[in-house]
């Protein structure tokens, strides 16, 4: 694959060029309201829910959310959809209307701040410096892949690619902090949709609608199930993933997606942006319904390549040995079958805008993390309010230098990119068991919460290395020897959870709780709530939490 | 959000999108004006010029709703 794919005019640069200097023009305007830690930070607090809830979602749209879920729906058809249904909007719902009033309450900048609160310094510790250093690493990966994609799709320099990129990326963050990165996360949103939606549109006139579609898939792969959501659950061997609904409904949507949505400081921390209470529970409900209209943009332009695509797309290794187009490929085969001059600019721009959203995300999220749960705590403790605000800004760059590292080192090691992602996978699981039982349990005790983090986390490390050493192990941790990989970590996720309740449980019952006062505003029944009473039903978050809930149930039902 | 002075996001939004869209209209029209050689699939449709107006559309909406000045809470 040494030809580039897609050939852009001068129109196509034009609007490249015009949104890079747009999201350094906002980094520049901002830089004079990022004054204090708390505008650097947390965006001064003072975000709508429908900024707050925007930016929530283009967090986590960055990385290589529309290539990868693109190649995901082309490999495994309709089924990726569940990553971005029961795989979020119950977890989305469940912080919105559950979580989000302890973090909002308990002012705190972030998530292992939180820990420190409820379980005291060493859980801190712990998710600190683990979240610090995935994040960074994490960042790193996705700025190789992009830069990859770039060099595959446009012929980009590789170098070149990384450099702009994150330079551009920490050059808003590091003048205007979470509110730039904010402000430029809703530009990104925007762009993303309307670059990427006309692929979905044009393509299901081309195929006269959805069954249309379904038509050409079944004439296209004949004997394969492309296009049903639960129906071929019931098996291991009956879906192209290899997976039984048990993973996806308990691994999937009730561990791993609670622990992404609900403890990833790189989301939740748009939401504490939010300027009271109800817009931080509104805002990941509003996110939550715009979640589930994404895969009309991410999933239907995978699902239309298997039905209009001339040539069948196969895997990475499969390309490279024969100069085939790999899954990977999918979106921008999509985009040069259907953009001339001008919309292909701006359908690279959403891919470009998707990687910087969640660079940003993760450079401003390191950078507070750091700032506030590790050189606060552990290194200078008396400092002023500008010193905290400076550091944040260098730690910043710090992130990016490091970041950049990582993505050198990937190239040079390509294998570090499975490990460094299964690591990140570690410890998501058990923040989630550690914190929700903090939230909702009083009896937890700080000793209980820390060694119910390290138990999760060490034990999910144990599974992951047990199958790596000995592959015949699988049929033990995900249950079945035909397991894929997606499978392994749904079951790995549910295990480790569970290792950590029931750590968490046993050693709490066997140490001293704290007291009820020094709970408040961090545990469900401890904590006075505002309430909502008095509002209109249509402004109330149960309300429009129910909507969301409502159409998700619709919509598995209609593609069960 | 609404400090003092502090231009919305969605002015920002609006400008770009209507930046946006004069240049992707302007492409299509030049398409529709002068055929490429290699047009793609559903060129009949000429979805540059109809796109780059629903981006000029919005990106003027966002952008006299919230032009400095209108922007006062």
């Amino acid at each position: 694959m040494n030809q580039r794919l897609l050939s852009l005019s001068p129109v196509d640069l034009a609007i490249i060029i015009l949104y890079f200097a747009a999201v350094l023009a906002i980094g520049f305007y901002l830089k004079r309201y990022t004054k204090t830690g708390e505008d650097f930070f947390l965006a001064g607090r003072e975000m709508t829910a429908w900024v707050a809830g925007l930016s929530f979602l283009a967090a986590n749209l960055g990385s290589l959310e529309l290539m990868g879920w693109a190649a995901a729906a082309y490999q495994y058809g309709i089924l990726a959809t569940h990553w971005y249904w029961i795989g979020a909007i119950p977890a989305m719902l469940f912080l919105g209307l559950v979580m989000m009033p302890f973090y909002y309450i308990s002012k705190t900048h972030s998530v292992p701040g939180y820990l420190k609160l409820r379980f005291g310094e060493s859980s801190r510790a712990l998710a600190a410096i683990s979240f610090g250093f995935m994040t960074v690493l994490m960042s790193g990966i996705n700025m190789y892949s992009m830069a990859l994609v770039l060099k595959v799709v446009l012929g980009w320099d590789i170098h070149f690619s990384i450099w702009v990129s994150s330079l551009t990326v920490a050059a808003y963050v590091f003048l205007g902090g979470l509110l730039s990165a904010i402000f430029n996360e809703v530009l990104q949103f925007v762009l993303i949709w309307l670059g990427a939606l006309l692929i979905s549109i044009i393509g299901l006139i081309e195929t006269g609608g959805w069954n249309g579609m379904v038509e050409r898939i079944h004439q296209n792969f004949p004997g394969q199930n492309f296009t049903h959501l639960w129906s071929t659950l019931g098996s291991f061997s009956d879906n192209p993933m290899g997976i039984h609904w048990v993973g996806i409904v308990f691994g999937l949507g009730a561990i791993i997606s609670f622990g992404y949505w609900t403890t990833d400081f790189l989301v939740v921390q748009r939401v504490l942006a939010a300027k009271d209470v109800r817009s931080a529970k509104m805002a990941p409900i509003i996110g939550s319904g715009f979640k589930m209209l994404v895969p009309f943009i991410v999933i239907l332009p995978g699902l239309l390549g298997l039905a209009v695509l001339p040539e069948h797309l196969v895997g990475e290794g499969q390309a490279v040995a024969t100069g085939a187009h790999s899954y990977n490929e999918v979106l921008p085969l999509m985009l040069a079958r259907y953009c001339g001059p001008g919309l292909l600019g701006l359908g690279i721009t959403a891919l470009i805008a998707g990687f910087m959203s969640g660079m940003a995300g993760n450079v401003s999220a390191f950078a507070t993390v750091w700032t506030y749960d590790i050189y606060r705590p552990f290194i200078r403790g008396n400092a002023t309010d500008g010193h905290y605000v400076s550091v944040g800004r260098w730690c910043t760059i710090l992130g990016v230098l490091v970041s950049i590292g990582t993505a050198y080192l990937v190239m040079q090691f390509q294998s570090i990119m499975d490990y460094v992602q299964a690591l990140f996978s570690f410890f998501i699981a058990p923040l989630f068991g550690t914190v929700v039982l903090g939230m909702l349990w009083r009896r937890a005790t700080p000793a209980g919460g820390f060694w119910g983090l390290l138990a999760g986390t060490v034990s999910s490390i144990g599974m992951w290395a047990w199958v790596k050493i000995d592959p015949l192990a699988l049929r033990y941790v995900a249950l079945s020897p035909r397991a894929k990989d997606m499978a392994e970590n749904m079951y790995r996720a549910l295990w480790s959870w569970l290792i950590c309740v029931a750590v968490t449980v046993i050693v709490s019952s066997l140490t001293r709780p704290k007291p009820v006062e020094e709970l408040t505003g961090l545990v469900y029944g401890c904590t006075e709530l505002p309430s909502e009473g008095h509002l209109p039903l249509y402004q109330r978050p149960i309300f429009w939490a129910s909507i969301v809930a409502g159409v998700f149930v619709v919509l598995n039902i209609i593609f069960w | 959000m609404h400090r003092p002075g502090m231009l919305s996001i969605w002015f920002f939004i609006g400008a770009l999108l209507l930046a946006y869209g004069v240049l992707i209209l302007g492409a299509g029209l030049y398409e529709l004006a002068v055929p490429p050689e290699h047009p793609v699939v559903h060129a009949d449709l000429h979805a540059g010029i109809w796109w780059g107006a629903l981006l000029i559309a919005l990106g003027s909406f966002y952008s006299v709703r919230f032009a400095p000045g209108r922007n006062k809470k």
